[in-house]
């Protein structure tokens, strides 16, 4: 063997050996969160904490209303944030492809797509709070929607382009108009992608404190009232968290333990239903 | 019926299709792409019920062309045409004319085959519920009869309910034609239809084009010379964005006019 090919073959070695550093140092991260999350939340993991309110300190309690309201926030924030999202990012990718609008817009939505979250909360705290007089749901609802927005939109125009062009006219030589090729030829093809754009969405949306902070506050009670302050987990988490009490610190661990699982679960069940669905999973 | 009198009926045959008012029509037809002229002052006629073969080396604006005749240059920025193309002695440029409808009337066919994310049925019921409401039962038949036509009927009439894309690629393209068929156009072009595929599916997509022939008016690019031999009644050949000679596909190829068309079709250059 050639000196010249040794050398090569050590630095192929050496490039092998870093990735794979690299990924053991990612996973090792990864497991120790997910570690001390089990270890610390599993033990007051329990039917009440499903089923019982938020407690005052020193008395036994539940999360019932903390989930309630993540639940109803994160869904209500996809519900205003996924549409605006996906349209936004057809237009991108399809009608205003190389139009002026496109680039400005683009390069708003990176710009909002890493901005702190703080200033979101902060934004609709000025815009919904401040005008309503009080904090609520909605506000946190909204809050929630504008974090959704870029993440839909960026991956919905990503994967709306990796739809060939040539299936695109394809349907256009057929008579279709571009909605209709859109709707019926383009969001088909590229289905599994923004399906997991919404769930990467749900994912960010559902693990938000700072913008619910300023939003939504919190609710120590069961409320139904989308007009007023509402539990959340992650607001809860980082007031129980913070606290000097015991039994809060352990209901945030396993609010915390919560989040992490369910977004996980979610994961799950939507690889499960892209993969079942005609032409999802392996088929592209 | 004497040798004679066949000859004769097929030359008058022939002189009817020249004596029809042409199907379709380029007349001055100049294509650019922003400043670069890809088609100089294009003219030729195509009957109904023929084949019309456009060969030409890669480049030379037959691609073009055919794209010109249903417009699907106006998808590109940048893209534009002069002159007037013609369909039934009517101009598809004038402001009054409906692209989709007139995609409508002229299909297209691709070089690569692009099944739509959906079943076999949807994919040719597709174009059909674009412009009618179509029964169930109504749609059932136009499928039926395109997947017929398409000539893969018998081979696909027990999964019609299977995603398209896990037919082979020859079976492809043959629903894509199907898919073309299934709304009635009047003109059929055709930009490579068996340049992706296999010997075999090619022979099977030339026996079809055969047998559509007695329905519509087909122009079809190819780089394959021994497909436009086989497939057309026309051939014309185009070069540097001109159309050289236009004629019968016999003549073409054994006769040409044209001293660059000779040199393609033996083969000399291309």
């Amino acid at each position: 063997m050639s000196r010249r090919r040794q050398v090569r073959k050590l630095g192929n070695a050496a490039a092998l050996c870093l990735s794979m550093l690299a990924t053991l140092v990612g996973l090792a991260c990864l497991g120790a969160i997910l570690w001390t999350l089990i270890a610390r939340g599993m033990s007051g993991m329990s039917v009440q904490l499903f089923t019982q309110m938020t407690p005052p300190p020193g008395s036994a309690g539940g999360l019932l209303n903390a989930i309630y309201g993540s639940v109803v926030m994160t869904v209500l924030g996809m519900l205003i944030g996924a549409p605006i999202g996906i349209l936004a990012g057809t237009y991108l990718a399809e009608y205003g492809r190389d139009a002026r609008l496109s680039s400005v817009v683009r390069f708003v939505n990176d710009v909002l797509l890493s901005a702190p979250s703080i200033i979101i909360g902060l934004f609709v705290y000025e815009v919904l709070v401040v005008r309503m007089g009080h904090f609520s749901a909605i506000a946190g609802a909204v809050a929630l929607a504008i974090i959704a927005i870029p993440v839909t939109l960026r991956t919905t125009e990503d994967m709306l382009r990796l739809v060939p062009q040539a299936m695109k006219d394809a349907s256009t030589a057929l008579g279709a108009y571009p909605w209709r090729t859109i709707t019926s030829v383009v969001y088909p093809a590229a289905r599994s992608g923004i399906v997991t754009g919404l769930l990467l969405a749900i994912a960010r949306v559902s693990g938000e404190t700072a913008p619910l902070l300023f939003t939504a506050l919190n609710n120590q009670f069961w409320s139904k009232n989308l007009n007023a302050p509402m539990a959340n987990l992650p607001v809860v988490i980082f007031q129980f968290a913070l606290s000097p009490y015991k039994d809060w610190q352990q209901l945030a661990w396993s609010g915390a333990l919560l989040i992490t699982f369910a977004i996980l679960l979610l994961s799950i069940i939507a690889r499960l239903i892209i993969a079942a669905l005609p032409g999802g999973g392996s088929q592209r | 019926m004497s040798v004679t009198q066949l000859a004769a009926l097929a030359a008058t045959a022939h002189d009817a299709t020249q004596v029809l008012p042409p199907k379709l029509e380029a007349r001055d037809l100049n294509f650019y792409y922003g400043s670069t002229r890809a088609l100089i002052d294009i003219n030729l006629k195509f009957a109904d019920r023929s084949i019309t073969a456009l060969i030409g080396p890669s480049g030379c604006g037959k691609s073009t062309l055919l794209r010109v005749f249903n417009r699907m240059y106006a998808l590109y920025p940048g893209h534009r045409a002069t002159g007037d193309v013609r369909l039934d002695g009517e101009s598809i440029f004038a402001p009054s004319v409906d692209v989709a409808g007139l995609r409508y009337r002229v299909g297209m066919v691709f070089q690569k085959p692009t099944p739509f994310p959906m079943t076999i049925f949807d994919n040719v019921a597709f174009g059909l519920q674009l412009e009618e409401r179509v029964s169930r039962a109504r749609a059932a038949e136009r499928v039926e009869a395109s997947l017929r036509d398409a000539a893969m009927w018998d081979e696909v009439k027990d999964k019609l309910g299977d995603d398209a894309r896990s037919l082979s690629g020859g079976q492809q393209q043959r629903l894509c034609i199907a898919r073309t068929i299934a709304v009635q156009p009047e003109v059929m072009l055709f930009d490579e239809p068996t340049a992706a595929l296999d010997p075999i599916s090619t022979l099977r997509i030339e026996e079809m084009l055969q047998s559509l022939r007695e329905k519509y008016c087909i122009v079809i690019v190819t780089h394959n010379l021994q497909q436009a031999a086989r497939v057309s009644n026309v051939t014309g050949f185009m070069y540097m964005g001109e159309l050289v000679e236009i004629g019968p596909t016999g003549q073409i190829f054994t006769a040409p006019r044209n001293r660059r068309t000779d040199d393609y079709v033996t083969g000399r250059f291309g």
